[in-house]
């Protein structure tokens, strides 16, 4: 009734006990596998936790610059246009050091896939705070709380990118309880169906637990991804041209 | 009714718990002992119980649990 996907490689991860990467990981396996697309697949990894997803996930791989995985992805779909090129992405690599290529990658609408794991912190290098540092957050680098008038608040991507005329399709989801973890798998799956048919950038953002950065146990950190960030990044479908054109033509 | 039986891998297990919170008939607990990653282990104490809704399965950040058909098994 449900087996472990064969593009996930037979090998322990080094991510935390609780991580969401691990769930998300293994819902891209599970959609590379039903497109059977695993052959065609090239991976782009980030700089951040994920930068092993190369040996976790069964697929082609590049490892880009830190911030640089929209550029490095989009070279590669323009020379090898057959392939599926995804690019997978942490709040500090998209956002911070890598947010001038994500807007220009997806002003350009380029034919790729971006998976945004948002986990409103710095994971790798040991809970610094991130451009999606909620107000208040205590972190490392913001011990009494994220102060808004000092460093800005917390960006949201998928707005961001809603006020472009260029990309197919822009969708938020969370992998907080099995239900939001069924959401991500769907709209994983159609970014990935509309690479596959040229439709354009697809950008899918995943609000993910970070419980170790958090200080937390990892299912209070499930519960803290829907009380705490889902009221200021609502998940939601914000942009799927291709089903509105396909309505408008039936119509 | 059976409808669903648990396969956790308990090497591949970190021990998070977010399987156990998640199970709606509340079958899945915590062992007592360690794997060898010192993590306490998720197990499924009532197997007969399991109606097989996957959610373990889905929640599971290391792949570590398999939902089988009690026919596939039998």
């Amino acid at each position: 009734m449900y087996m472990r996907p064969e593009s996930l490689e037979n090998v322990r991860t080094h991510y935390c006990a609780g991580c969401g990467h691990g769930i998300i990981h293994k819902l891209l396996a599970e959609c590379l596998d039903e497109l059977e697309i695993r052959q065609n697949t090239i991976l782009v990894a980030p700089v951040g936790c994920a930068v092993l997803a190369y040996k976790y996930i069964n697929v082609d791989g590049l490892e880009a610059a830190h911030g640089r995985a929209p550029a490095v992805a989009t070279g590669l779909k323009r020379a090898r246009p057959e392939n599926i090129v995804i690019s997978y992405q942490g709040d500090g690599d998209l956002l911070a050091i890598g947010a001038g290529e994500t807007l220009h990658t997806a002003n350009r609408g380029e034919n790729l896939t971006v998976i945004f794991v948002n986990n409103a912190i710095y994971g790798m290098t040991g809970g610094q705070m991130a451009p999606t540092t909620l107000e208040g957050q205590k972190t490392l680098t913001s011990p009494y709380g994220r102060n808004a008038a000092e460093v800005g608040f917390p960006i949201r991507a998928c707005e961001m990118l809603d006020t472009l005329e260029a990309p197919a399709y822009i969708e938020r989801t969370s992998v907080h309880n099995p239900g939001a973890v069924r959401k991500t798998k769907k709209a994983i799956r159609k970014a990935l169906e509309y690479q596959i048919s040229g439709a354009g950038y697809s950008f899918v953002e995943v609000l993910s637990m970070c419980p170790t950065n958090w200080g937390v146990d990892p299912v209070t950190g499930a519960s803290w991804v829907k009380d705490a960030m889902i009221p200021w990044f609502p998940l939601k479908k914000f942009r799927d041209r291709p089903a509105e054109n396909a309505e408008k033509e039936a119509s | 009714m059976k409808r669903g039986i648990p396969r956790i891998d308990a090497e591949r297990c970190k021990g998070c718990g977010l399987c156990i919170s998640v199970c709606p008939k509340t079958i899945l607990s915590r062992s007592e002992d360690v794997n060898s990653q010192g993590a306490y282990y998720a197990f499924c104490h009532d197997e007969n119980s399991c109606i097989g809704c996957n959610a373990c399965a889905l929640m599971c950040p290391d792949a570590a649990i398999e939902v089988h058909a009690p026919e596939e098994v039998a």
